[in-house]
This record gives structure tokens, sequence and C-alpha cells, in this order.
């Protein structure tokens, strides 16, 4: 025991004497938390609108108009033609073109349904589809519009069947993308820090040399484990707490759920990465490679953590795969309890197998450290 | 509690690093491992520490097997690699406390074994070991290696890049700590340190060549061997070199050390062939054998 203690306050006079690690262990990742969750958002704004309209009518301006009042979209400028328009959006000028025929009025008034030409920069997929979700919206409304204004007495009689759906959004009714994001960056930096910190801590024992004089000493594998990788397992919970801070007093995030439920997933998660840490370094030599191969498996681990995208819209081979990625579950977990108040027995699933992955990883941490080759 | 070792051999891949090695170390002897780099001295040290395993052979340590009883062993020997390996970022009483209490021992309970060489050290103590010169960390190696009190102490090229005052105090030391008891292997590539120790081996490519005291291996000597000098040096080893009746030829110091084939060798021969070679100021005198020049007759 107090062989143990005397290297845990080994490692942290080590960690606070390393002037170059101190800010990446504790600022970094708090400058990272509050960069990420105000900039990972899914919503898309300021899109660059322009239109054609060959009407000239007052329907036509009154479409305008329309899109002029939503917050989504700035609207630019009116082509007089549609090659213009065209050369503007190669130009990366527009992202959306809205191309108003001529006698939309008259078709509008006479036939009862008019076309209008919309013209999206699908580059990026996502965000053109959510262009296309906020423009239809807005046609939409108009059309409501239109259909009273142009209604006439005889017509009063067909009442237009109208369904109106009014979504209402559980856990997060604002659908406020920092509540959603914040929990998970949270996870990528406990997850993160604690990874390439005990990934790298016993290879560099390795590099100086110290490990061979350590292997020569009495000192047991599970001493010497525990004391080195104690002082990250503090570290993680104590920038889990600094983010749970930063989360409710910058971000507002709600914490429904119990605090305690939080730390105790969390105290044994961070039991799996340490393992995971410790694993990569038993068999790397330099502190390089150790560095890319948690980095490899990081990678990985974040995209499919459901973190961005989500899991559910993976092909199903992915889907088998995120069930071997400890920051799935944490995500879920932390998302849970914060945002929907989940209790231990909702949580139970990821936490059993959590428990599992921890012994798992830990058992084949100890059994490859070898103190003799 | 000497070490005894037996047809130790170890080959990593293709490359045999020991063959069939043999010998044994008294209690209480301080015994010398002499070869070049590269002859096997760290392998050999890395098995009898219980850090690498044998191929074939077996050997003991303290009277301890070095693969069952390795657990053993470790609390009883003191292992200074020949890189500095303690923490740079921690200072020297920290580095010591640290190793101590590994060994579940501490600092006071041993002091009076490592007193001598720690005082030198003790100014400094709040010193971090990243900021000490080679000679100090030397020192702070040796404290660390000794402060579990260790039946045998292992040292593997202690001297190499240390200055020759250093080295010249540390074998001192080493004399010091013999006298208390402790069993020491020392390794290096110097030969003017294997006349320090009681008993050597010179090592090369991972077979041992001779085992002797020191004073022995140069009384085995079987040549005479004469000190030749001359105004140009290079000039003079090419011209001994292409004497027909040289045996060997060496650069010693200021000195080209020349031993001959014929049992009835005449120096004013040689000073004729060499005057002939346009060399002159030849001098060429008798002289006594080193260590140096043992190995270099047994590695030929």
């Amino acid at each position: 025991m107090k062989i143990i203690f005397y290297i845990i306050q080994k490692e942290f006079k080590q960690i606070f004497r390393n002037k170059g690690m101190l800010p990446i262990i504790f600022v970094l990742p708090l400058l990272q938390l509050v960069i990420l969750s105000n900039a990972a958002t899914f919503e898309v704004k300021n899109i660059k609108f322009a239109y054609i309209d060959n009407d000239r009518s007052s329907s036509s301006r009154a479409l305008i108009e329309k899109f002029e009042a939503s917050t989504y979209f700035n609207v630019l400028t009116n082509f007089p033609s549609e090659a213009i328009a065209s050369s503007a959006m190669l130009k990366g000028e527009v992202d959306v073109v809205l191309e108003i025929p001529s006698h939309f009025e008259r078709n509008l008034q006479k036939e009862k349904r008019s076309n209008l030409g919309i013209t999206i920069n699908a580059i990026d997929g996502a965000a053109a589809g959510v262009e296309n979700v906020y423009v239809t919206q807005i046609i939409q409304s108009y059309n409501k519009h239109i259909k009273t204004d142009l209604m006439q007495i005889s017509d009063t009689q067909i009442r237009p069947v109208n369904i109106d759906t009014i979504p209402l959004f559980w856990y997060n009714e604002t659908l406020n993308y920092k509540t959603y994001m914040v929990p998970g960056i949270l996870v990528l930096l406990v997850t993160m820090i604690t990874l390439f910190l005990a990934g790298m801590n016993i290879v560099r024992e390795k590099e100086i040399g110290t490990l061979e004089q350590i292997n020569v000493t009495p000192i047991k594998k599970s001493q010497f484990i525990i004391g080195k990788l104690f002082p990250f397992w503090i570290i993680g919970m104590g920038l889990l707490t600094i983010g749970l801070l930063l989360a409710r007093l910058i971000f507002d995030v709600p914490m429904v759920g119990s605090l305690l439920l939080m730390y105790a997933y969390t105290s044994i998660y961070i039991l799996v990465i340490l393992g995971m840490g410790l694993f990569i370094s038993n068999f790397t030599d330099t502190q390089q490679q150790a560095m890319f191969i948690a980095w490899f498996f990081m990678v990985i681990f974040i995209l499919m953590s459901g973190l961005f995208t989500p899991i559910e819209s993976m092909p199903e081979w992915a889907q088998i795969l995120t069930e071997f990625n400890p920051i799935k579950y944490f995500v879920e977990v932390m998302r849970m309890v914060m945002l929907k108040g989940s209790g231990l027995m909702d949580i139970l699933p990821q936490l059993i197998k959590t428990i599992v992955y921890a012994l798992i990883m830990n058992g084949l941490a100890v059994w490859s450290y070898k103190k003799t080759s | 509690m000497g070490i005894s070792v037996s047809n130790i051999s170890k080959s990593y891949k293709d490359v045999k690093a020991l063959q069939n090695i043999s010998f044994e170390v008294k209690p209480n002897e301080l015994f010398g491992l002499i070869g070049p780099d590269g002859a096997g001295k760290t392998t050999l040290f890395r098995i009898l520490t219980t850090l690498l395993i044998a191929n074939e052979g077996e050997a003991t340590v303290a009277g301890l097997d070095v693969l069952k009883d390795f657990k053993e062993i470790r609390k009883h020997v003191g292992y200074m690699p020949g890189r500095f390996s303690l923490y740079q970022d921690l200072t020297i009483e920290e580095n010591l406390n640290f190793f101590a209490t590994i060994f579940g021992t501490s600092i006071e309970e041993n002091y009076d074994l490592i007193k001598d060489i720690y005082v030198q050290i003790e100014p400094f103590k709040d010193r971090r070991a990243g900021k000490l010169s080679g000679g100090m960390k030397q020192k702070l190696a040796l404290s660390c290696a000794l402060i579990h009190k260790p039946k045998v102490l292992f040292l593997d090229e202690p001297t190499t890049g240390v200055d020759p005052v250093s080295r010249k105090e540390f074998w001192e030391m080493l004399k010091r700590l013999q006298q208390k008891g402790i069993t020491i292997l020392v390794s290096t590539p110097y030969m003017d340190e294997a006349a320090l120790c009681d008993r050597i081996a010179l090592i090369q490519d991972g077979e041992i060549l001779q085992i002797d005291t020191p004073e022995n291996i140069v009384k085995q000597y079987p040549k005479t061997i004469y000190d030749v000098s001359a105004n140009n040096m290079y000039q003079l080893i090419n011209s001994l070199k292409a004497y027909q009746h040289k045996h060997s030829v060496y650069p010693f110091g200021e000195f080209v050390h020349y031993t001959d084939t014929r049992s009835d060798f005449n120096p004013k021969e040689l000073k004729t062939y060499l005057e002939a070679q346009n060399l002159s100021n030849i001098s060429i005198e008798r002289t006594q054998a080193t260590i140096e020049d043992s190995f270099m007759e047994l590695a030929k």
C-alpha cells in the first residue's frame, strides 16, 4: 500500500513538473469543449439565397418577402436570367436559387396551381437536405396563405383538408444543439486525455530506461500498474467535474439525472480507457508509436460513437462494430442521465457492458505487461 | 553467495549474443567483464538480473536460480544499467526515496552503506537528476542501486562517458563497497580498469576468451613486447605491418606494441629495416604486456 501511494505521489509530481503537459491536460480540453460545443451544430443558417423572378407580380413578391422574413436565409439578389444564376452558384456565391416562372400569378388564379424551380448546391449533402426542408416549409406556409386569398365564395363549401402535425420535442424542447452536443463532447475529452496520457505514460518509462530499473526491483506488477494509472483516473474524474461545471455555467445544459450515477458510471468507464492505454503501451516501444495507435482507435471510436452521426443510420455491419465501442456507451449514458434523468435501471445494459469491457481490457493489459522479456 | 553461470546461451533471431558462457564469481569478489561494445556484456547482465530469459543454460545469483527464484533475486541485487535510467524530473532525494520505498526500506535504514557516495551529492539533493553532471548522475545511480543493501551489485559499463578523475573515484568507491561484503560484477570496455578487478573474464562476440586474475592473464602473454616509436607514427605502423617477421602490431598510446614471430628476435635488425624505410628517431624498448595486449592476442 505504501509503495502504491509513493508511486502515485511520484506520478503527480512528474505531471505537475511537466510545464508543457499541464496546459495540454487541463486547458486545451476545456477550450475544445467551449469551441466545439458552439461550432458543432447541425443547424444551417445564413443560407445564401437568390431568386429569378420572371413573373414580377404581387404574388411572386409576396413569396420572396416570405424568404426575406426567414432568419435562415440571406436574400442576396435577383438574377435576371437562369444562366447568370447558374454561374453564380458555380462560383459559390449562392447556395439556393428559386426560379419563379412567368405567369406564376395567372396560373395560380386560373388553374389553382403553379410550379417553382429550386436549385440547391448539394456538395454538402446534409446541408442541402436541411435547406430543402426550410424552403419547403416556407413555400408551404405561403401556399396556405395564398389559398385563403384566392378562394372565392363558391369554393367555401369545399373545405380544404389539411393535416397539421405539431411535434413535441422531448428532453430537449427547443432542439438546442448545445444541449445535445455538450455531454457528447465532454465524453470525448475525458476519453482522449485519459487514453493518450495512460498510453504514453508507461512507454515513456520504457523510452527513458527507468522501466528496466523498476523491473529489477521486487515491486509487484499490480502495485506498479495501479500506481501508474491511478493518477490518470483522478485526472479523468477531475476533467469530468470541470466539464460538467462548464456545461452548467456556460451552456446551461440541463442536468436532470443523478450526478452520483454519472460519476459512478464514469469511474468504471475510465478503467476501460486506462486498460486500453496500458495495453497499447505494452506493445509499443516509443511514445510516438503509442500516440499513433491511440489516435487510430480514437478516430474510429469517435466517428462510430453516435456523437456526430446517428448509429441507426449506419450499415448493419458498422452497427455491430459499434457494440465494441466504449465511447458509444459513455455518450449514451451521459445523454440519458443528463437530459432524460435516466436511473440506474435504465442504464444497466450499458453499465454491465462497460464493466465487462473494463475487466477484459485490464485483464489483457496486466497479462501482457511483462517484467521479463 | 556469489554468481554462478553455466552454459548460458542467448540469441536474438540469427544473432548469437551469448554462446555457452560459464563462469563463477566468488562471494565478495570484484569481478570484471572486459570486452568491446557488442560483446554480449549487457545481455549477460540482463539475464543475471532476471530481465531476460536465456535460451539455454543455468545461472544462480546469491545462490538463487534466475528462473525459479527471480522474485527473490530482485530483492537482493542492485543493478545499475549502462544508460542513466533514473527520473530526470525528480530531484536527487526524490529518486533515492522512490527506490528506497519500492524496495520496502528507507534512506535512513541503509544510510551507512551509501554514506560515502551520497555525501558527495547531498548538497545538491533538491536538484533534479536531469540537471546533474555525468559524474554526479553516476553517483546517484550507484546510491539508488545500493539503497536496499544488495548482496550482489551489477554495474553495466558504469564508467563509460565519465571523466578520468570521476572514473578513478568510482573504482575507489567500488573497492570500499567490496570491503562491506558486497559481491560486484562490473563490465567495462576500458582495459586499464581491468587491472583493478580481483578477477576478470575477457569476452568477445558472445564467447569468453579467458578468465583469470589480471596478473595471471598478463603473465600468460606468450610473447615479448617491444615499444616502438619513430618520427612518423602512421608510416611506422605501415612499415611494421609490412615487416616479414611481424606477429602483431598495435598502436598503444605514443608507442606501437610490436611482437615478432621469431624467438631469437634482435631489435637491431628491426631498427635497420625501419631506417631503410626512411624513419628516424627510432627507439625499440622491451616492455611489460598489459591486459589490452592479452586481449588483442586472444581475440586474434
